[in-house]
């Protein structure tokens, strides 16, 4: 089905930028949604031109604030039609053991990484069901699964992406909407590859298949979970890790 | 260059269905089938006729010897084996205050040593090449467990752990070992329930009061076999329509 349309959030970054392009390479709309401030649409779009991606739709919004992920699925409906596949991917860190984190590193790790999936997912979701058809992907993380130190605030916030995933496909799970997380392990996108040359190495060698994955695999299993014939698959959270955590 | 997949108990339902993806990717696919069974030359038949191409091996999972004779043979005959599908299985339902030791076995060496027996014969191979995937095809009910499946929820939940260590061994050598989960998928099997059984005992327990079809298991398969998702290892994927959400 080729007329599909599909929502990223913090479609500029790593991991986003390569689940545009596996959704362009599908032939859905893709609508890439950025951070009016943080992300540099201009350069993006001649970035993605230059490869070839010529038709990606943009819209801005802070996905942290409701009002302007309202406005910014508004504006996303009315360019390219009404949202089949949402990727809720916008997140971002603010590492700290707990003694020391500042409560506004909470709630910035809260509110732009939780908050924003509903924020975000309130504007579709019924409309999917009403539709009779949907997908939504909330990309949580490994460290959401397993903890980690100095991340009590993205642990949590990122565990908390897996329960909300399984309530609210449970609430779809009749209207042929699938609600399904994913947990990236480490993933080669620049803020992985920007951490100082031993600690990476360190990293590195804690993964049992000692590389990281590519953004390209997290987009692939995107275009899986978005196709029909994962219909069947609701509630679940897909670890795509390298073998760092299994359970 | 072309792929071998090697899918076991491939002419069940499941099997069929994972074999015919196999073949529209451009595998070649090997099903093996259990000895005993005697309508194997048929349904060899019948799948050629529409054009797959398949080949079919006799093989019983629970013998290591038969494994070894079984896969040496194909990979004489077609080349070595890059995807392995360990699908075969059996059940034997009953309490645990009626299960007898046999009914206990049969499941434990079908579904569980048959992992061990087939995997034994590619994975060597596997990681000297530097590349390959195994695919372990446990259940739902390994997960959660089920009133009657002590033996089977045993094997099966059993089967992850075995994933999870070889995939730890295995990692640094281009090959993955995963778990897929499946609820109540419609194969013959469970088609097979008389349909007020359906309607009143399973569809309820299942949120999207659907079975799952067998194409949609062969699609988790088929991603799971290729190149984009090498870095998934160690995973157990549950694809169950939200019966079970963990
Ligand atoms: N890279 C990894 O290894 C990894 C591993 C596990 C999970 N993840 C998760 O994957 C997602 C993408 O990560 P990435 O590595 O591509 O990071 P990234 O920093 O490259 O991309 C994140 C994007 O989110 C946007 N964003 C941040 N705050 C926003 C807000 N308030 N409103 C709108 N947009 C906002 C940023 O502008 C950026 O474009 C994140 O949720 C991250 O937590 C990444």
């Amino acid at each position: 089905m080729t007329n599909r349309v599909a929502l990223v959030t913090g479609a500029m970054g790593g991991l986003g930028t390569a689940i545009c392009r596996a959704f362009a390479k599908d032939g859905y709309k893709v609508v890439a949604a950025y951070h009016p401030e943080l992300d540099k649409p201009e350069e993006w779009l001649a970035e993605m031109r230059a490869d070839g991606f010529n038709d990606f739709i943009t819209v801005a919004a802070d996905v942290s604030d409701y009002e302007s992920s309202r406005a910014m699925v508004a504006e996303a409906e009315a360019k390219a039609g009404p949202i089949d596949i949402l990727v809720n991917n916008a997140g971002i860190t603010r590492d700290r053991f707990f003694p020391k984190m500042g409560r506004d590193m909470w709630d910035a790790v809260m509110s732009t990484n939780l908050n924003s999936v509903f924020n975000v997912t309130q504007q579709v979701s019924s409309k999917m069901a009403a539709r009779g058809w949907g997908r939504i992907i909330n990309i949580s993380s490994v460290n959401g699964v397993k903890g980690q130190a100095g991340q009590t605030n993205y642990s949590a916030a990122k565990a908390g992406i897996l329960g909300f995933t399984k309530a609210l496909a449970q609430e779809l799970v009749t209207k042929g909407v699938t609600v399904n997380a994913i947990a990236p392990g480490y993933i080669s996108t620049k803020m992985v590859m920007a951490i100082r040359d031993d600690v990476r190495q360190g990293i590195i060698d804690g993964i049992p298949m000692k590389r990281f994955g590519k953004p390209e695999e997290i987009g692939a299993l995107c275009s899986y979970l978005s196709s029909d014939l994962a219909g069947y698959m609701t509630g679940a959270t897909l670890n795509i890790n390298g073998g760092l955590h299994m359970y | 260059m072309q792929k071998v997949a090697l899918v076991t108990g491939g002419m069940g339902g499941l099997g069929e269905a994972i074999c015919i993806k196999f073949a529209a990717l451009g595998y070649k696919v090997v099903a093996t089938y259990s000895p005993s069974n005697s309508k194997a030359q048929e349904w060899l038949r019948s799948m050629n006729s529409m054009g797959y191409g398949f080949k079919a091996y006799p093989c019983d999972v629970v013998s290591f010897d038969s494994c070894k004779a079984c896969v040496e043979q194909i990979v004489k005959e077609l080349g070595p084996i890059d995807v392995l599908v360990n699908n075969a299985g059996i059940t034997r339902d009953m309490t645990f205050k009626k299960m007898t030791k046999d009914d206990w076995d049969a499941v434990i060496h079908t579904n569980l040593d048959s992992v061990f027996n087939m995997t034994k014969q590619v994975v060597d191979g596997m990681v000297e090449r530097n590349w390959g995937r195994i695919i372990n095809i446990s259940s739902v009910n390994g997960q959660k467990g089920a009133f009657g499946q002590t033996n089977y929820a045993a094997a099966k939940a059993g089967m992850h752990g075995f994933t999870k260590s070889l995939a730890l061994e295995v990692a640094k050598k281009g090959v993955t070992v995963n778990t897929i989960s499946p609820g109540y998928i419609g194969t013959k099997m469970v088609r097979a329930i008389p349909q007020e059984v359906l309607d009143s005992k399973i569809l309820p327990q299942i949120p999207m009061s659907r079975l799952g079809k067998p194409e949609e298991v062969a699609g988790l398969v088929a991603y799971l076999s290729s190149q984009e998702a090498a870095f998934v290892n160690g995973a157990n994927i549950s694809i169950n329509g939200g019966q079970h959400m963990y």
